[in-house]
């Protein structure tokens, strides 16, 4: 008996042992606990938001998750397209259900956020067929499909369904992205530049955001590794770098010359970050721009493509607007094809590009399709940027399905080819007159200069505001540009997203606009704006 | 070099996610050399046979294409009812699937999950606290990155646990404090074991600011009672933590005797002090469940006694992503409200939701038995979820093999299963396991006509692996 007892026991303490080491192993795994140690934060200060204005009800120390105990990186980081200003409009439109005529305009008109189809452009019908086919895969047995949907949409869809194991649309896919359509995506983008892709560089995500989101994480460990961003830029990059602890490197964007890029410039903020400590780790170039809307010229690319290989830094191409050029003097041209017509190949730089079936023609943003093209990274790297996609599992599957549509559309000889082609160039000739209208009214108003828009969704005018505007801004607590855009809702219920919310240079004032809304809404946007203007100059005027 | 391994963020390099990793990669190789795999390896019910559900794929397929609905002969293909569904989202939405909707959801939608849970739990919930995600993972990743500041900050996790938790805890630079489920208990869970954990976690310093619970567990199965629900979260209200309930295996409940509880609900009848100030986030999903959908990519978050402040920051992150997938978000709405007695399509969906709920079930069983049948392995019964988690005694001939062979015990086990079977599972270390304790983790999801041939396959490698490595001093476990 008692030797039973004296085994259970030295079990039990084995356990116990075994337990206490099993635990002091997994906290083992984590680095050394050291205090927290505040470091300069060199970030653009614009990007910033203070955590201020706690409320007590969030000082309450008792909860563990309130407003101060919450990941600072989280309160730092901002984001102006879905910021205040749209929180205002969304008060406002509800408002107006119930009050119309407390009110000069009778809707609220979204110009901040590049959502087309959330003002009236239709989808492109072929990609809807072969998604709702794909969807509904009993549909292809059915009789009655072919007198509802093209010939071709059905052949593929049963080609894109053998593509996928069990024809099971509802199952995770390889972590990349299902392996036929990254094929597709792989030819459309060799047929695009003339230069091969590789199937296996393709990370099929929920749209393009993540797929930054997951490159950030990846290149930043600490705030002394910097980032190379334009000013303006798409707030997704200042707001990425921020949630994931590194700096924004900021270039000027040269607004005389049309938004163009200085490599000069380049290399000056470059030289600078690296005097202050901070190692740049790559370049993001936003090519057709965001919010600025220029279309790079192509000797311009070459010079960038030289500097990032020059410099070591990792080239992050968002290509998102690709499709969206509407000037004859300018042709979008992919980043990778530039570097392979330079005979730059895998060891000489390392670019990852950018794509999203949320804008060009389709304007399929609710749907979160998009992919990165990885290229010029070693084997032991890529298996890390495959293991962070995997602890996701898979972006969805109608989004992949589409990311390989957009990159394959109707040819030439297809069924549904003339119809695309009608919906597809019926969006962007609209688009590129509504550019020009809104940029020939904005460039009619007072102390308003407007850069036309190139390429991309936007108009990013500056405002040239009076010293009597600006100071009652400041009493006002507001930036110069957010008091601007504030008043232009509540005068006309149009929705821009001001300057400071994509970076400007300092005492300049900027909004951007996009050119979405459906052409028979422009005369009337048009007039507001310009009569709201005018009323807002008569007001400030020095 | 721009960007060789060594300048990569560490935290990236140390993540682990073995449900994709080492064994999920040969078996894709082998796959492509032509060898038939059963994968086993995730939750992915549509990959092995499981149809999806008819009603909600007419209803998407229908908002995918809206001008199916003008058509005069949509009748012939689909029935009244997805019709009328087809066209109640797409009038929740700002432009149907193709335009970004809130940042938080469709309002409509959240509004139905709203009234879900209320049903569910008989407790009001409210929208404005509930956000839709792209699949549960997101909603998991964006709450630890809000709680998680440094590597201070300690977020206990149940061992064995579903990698996620482990992988982004890494990810963010977190530190994870697990807790031991009790395999004897069937993997029940002591608070003895949380007090102890927390209690060493702050004796190295680290704040501990959040509880992981998985009810029903993953790889674990175990679905928790009443009584263990209220000790966790008066144990939570004692030690202020924020209470993170993954719940995305509610519906998949196979014993009677513990049906399936929320903690909120729980919470919410433990009353004040603690249904005012425990923090609670509870998490949900269409890719489990009978539903299976997870392709889809849709899930929610419900948030109770956050500040609203903070549901600010959480609300400004998210609309960084700009919007959730909208078809996912109809799924989540159609999963909540599903179609009622009396509905067109009823007895379909009933019928359909019925067989595999109860092939699951049967499943479970047949699994944990066949298990249990082989030699050197113990299983626990799968309660719940969609896994089976059985113990394998490895004898010291096999640890001595593996260790030859530079592997850990169980990864050389399950290389060794699936190289002889083509059964992809996922060892246990990737799971967390009592140090010198072997496990693997397969699902329940193989078809049904399947399984005795898959649980002959795999007695018949066991026994033999076994044998084969017994050495004469035999073993002795606990």
């Amino acid at each position: 008996m008692r030797r039973f007892l004296i085994s259970q026991a030295k079990t039990l303490a084995d356990q116990i042992r075994r337990q206490h080491h099993t635990s002091r192993r997994f906290l083992s795994l984590l680095p050394s606990l050291s205090p927290p140690v505040p470091s300069p934060l060199l970030s653009l200060s614009r990007f910033l938001s203070s955590a201020s204005n706690m409320s007590a009800s969030d000082s309450t120390s008792s909860l563990p998750v309130t407003l101060d105990s919450i990941n600072p990186k989280v309160l730092k980081c901002e984001y102006a397209v879905r910021g205040e200003i749209v929180n205002i409009a969304q008060k406002l439109q509800e408002d107006l259900k119930t009050n119309k005529d407390a009110y000069p305009f009778d809707e609220i008109i979204y110009c901040n956020i590049g959502n087309p189809q959330s003002l009236g452009q239709l989808p492109i019908k072929f990609f809807r067929e072969v998604l709702a086919l794909c969807d509904h895969t009993s549909l292809l047995d059915e009789s009655e499909t072919h007198a509802l949907f093209s010939t071709d949409s059905i052949d593929r869809a049963w080609k894109i369904l053998d593509q996928i194991p069990g024809r099971a649309t509802g199952a995770y896919s390889h972590s990349q992205g299902i392996k036929g359509l990254r094929d597709t995506i792989a030819a459309g983008i060799e047929a695009r530049d003339g230069y091969p892709a590789d199937p296996n560089d393709i990370f099929l995500t929920d749209g393009a955001s993540p797929a930054v989101h997951m490159m950030m994480q990846l290149l930043l460990s600490s705030e002394k590794d910097g980032i190379l961003c334009p000013i303006p830029q798409y707030p997704l990059y200042s707001a990425s770098i921020a949630l994931h602890g590194g700096s924004l490197v900021p270039y000027y964007l040269d607004e005389a010359t049309g938004w163009g890029l200085e490599i000069s410039d380049l290399k000056k903020q470059l030289e600078e970050a690296r005097s202050k400590g901070i190692t740049v780790r790559a370049l993001v170039v936003i090519n057709p721009g965001n919010p600025t809307g220029q279309v790079l010229a192509e000797e311009n690319q070459r010079d960038i493509v030289k500097f990032c290989k020059q410099e070591g830094l990792v080239l992050l191409a968002d290509e998102v607007y690709q499709e969206n050029v509407y000037v004859p003097d300018k042709k979008f041209h992919s980043f990778k094809k530039v570097a392979r017509s330079l005979e730059y190949g895998e060891k000489d730089i390392a670019l990852v590009s950018f794509q999203s079936v949320s804008k060009g023609y389709y304007g399929e943003c609710g749907k979160r399709g998009g992919y990165m093209e990885v290229t010029g990274f070693t084997s032991d790297v890529r298996e890390q940027i495959y293991k962070v996609a995997s602890v996701n599992l898979c972006s969805n599957i109608s989004g992949q399905v589409l990311a390989s549509l957009v990159m394959s559309p109707p040819k030439p000889g297809d069924d549904s080819y003339d119809s695309y082609m009608v919906e597809r160039d019926g969006i962007l000739s609209s688009m590129a007159k509504r550019a020009k209208t809104l940029e020939d009214a904005l460039n009619n108003l007072e102390g308003v200069t407007c850069n036309r828009a190139e390429g991309a969704m936007y108009l990013f005018p500056r405002v040239n505001l009076p010293r009597k505007a600006i100071e009652a801004a400041e009493a006002a607590k507001t930036a110069p540009d957010a008091f601007y855009c504030k008043r232009l809702l509540n005068a006309t219920g149009i929705v821009v997203v001001p300057g400071s919310g994509f970076g400007q240079v300092p005492g300049t004032w900027h909004f951007r606009c996009t050119i979405l809304p459906q052409e028979d809404k422009i005369p009337a946007i048009v007039n507001r704006l310009t009569d709201f203007h005018k009323s807002f100059m008569d007001e400030f005027r020095d | 070099m721009a960007l060789d391994y060594d300048a990569l963020n560490e935290n990236v390099k140390k993540c682990q996610y073995a449900v994709r990793g080492e064994l999920y990669l040969r078996a894709s190789e082998l796959q492509k050399e032509g060898k038939k795999i059963i994968f086993t390896n995730v939750g992915n019910p549509h990959a092995l046979g499981q149809k999806p559900l008819t009603f909600p794929r007419q209803v998407v397929a229908l908002c995918q294409a809206p001008f199916l609905l003008d058509d005069p002969n949509v009748g012939m293909l689909f029935p009244a009812d997805a019709i009328a569904r087809a066209k109640h989202y797409l009038s929740l939405t700002s432009g149907g699937l193709g335009a970004y909707s809130d940042s938080r959801g469709l309002p409509g939608v959240r509004k139905e999950v709203a009234e879900f849970i209320e049903r569910r739990d008989g407790y009001p919930s409210d929208p404005e606290l509930i956000f839709l995600t792209d699949g549960a993972s997101k909603g998991v990743m964006q709450i630890l990155n809000c709680v998680i500041r440094g590597e201070r900050d300690g977020i206990l996790v149940p061992v064995p646990q579903y990698p996620l938790y482990s992988a982004t805890i890494s990810l963010l630079g977190g530190s994870l404090v697990p807790y031991y489920l009790d395999e004897s208990e069937n993997w029940g869970l002591d608070v003895n074991n949380l007090r102890q954990s927390v209690a060493q976690a702050r004796s190295q310093g680290i704040s501990v600011r959040a509880m992981v619970i998985i009810n029903p567990g993953n790889p674990t199965g175990q679905c928790l009672s009443e009584a263990n629900l209220r000790e966790i979260l008066r144990f939570c209200y004692n030690e202020k933590l924020v209470l993170l309930g993954d719940e995305v295996y509610q519906q998949n409940i196979y014993q009677d005797e513990r049906p399936f509880i929320s903690a909120k609900k729980v919470l919410m009848d433990m009353g004040s002090p603690f249904s005012k100030e425990v923090q609670l986030v509870s998490f949900h999903t269409v890719s489990k469940g009978y539903w299976g959908e997870c392709g889809q990519r849709g899930g929610y978050f419900e948030m109770t006694n956050i500040p609203p402040r903070v549901v600010e920051e959480i609300y400004k992150v998210a609309s960084i992503a700009l919007s959730p997938n909208v078809s996912a978000q109809i799924f989540m709405g159609l999963m909540v409200s599903p179609p009622k007695p009396g509905d067109i399509s009823y007895d379909q969906f009933a019928r359909e939701s019925k067989g595999i709920l109860e092939s699951l079930r049967r499943r479970a069983k047949i699994m944990t038995d066949g298990f249990n049948s082989c030699k050197n392995v113990v299983c626990n019964f799968t309660e719940g979820a969609m896994y089976s988690f059985p113990q394998i005694r490895l004898p010291p001939g096999a640890l001595q093999a593996a260790k030859q062979a530079g592997k850990v015990p169980d990864v050389f086990y399950c290389l060794k299963l699936l190289e002889a079977t083509g059964i992809s599972t996922v060892p246990g270390s990737g799971f967390g396991q009592k140090e010198g304790v072997f496990h693997l983790r397969t699902t329940i999801l193989p078809a049904e006509e399947e399984m005795p041939e898959i649980m002959d396959s795999f007695k018949k490698f066991n026994d033999e692996f076994m044998t084969q490595y017994e050495n004469n001093f035999g073993y002795s476990r606990m």
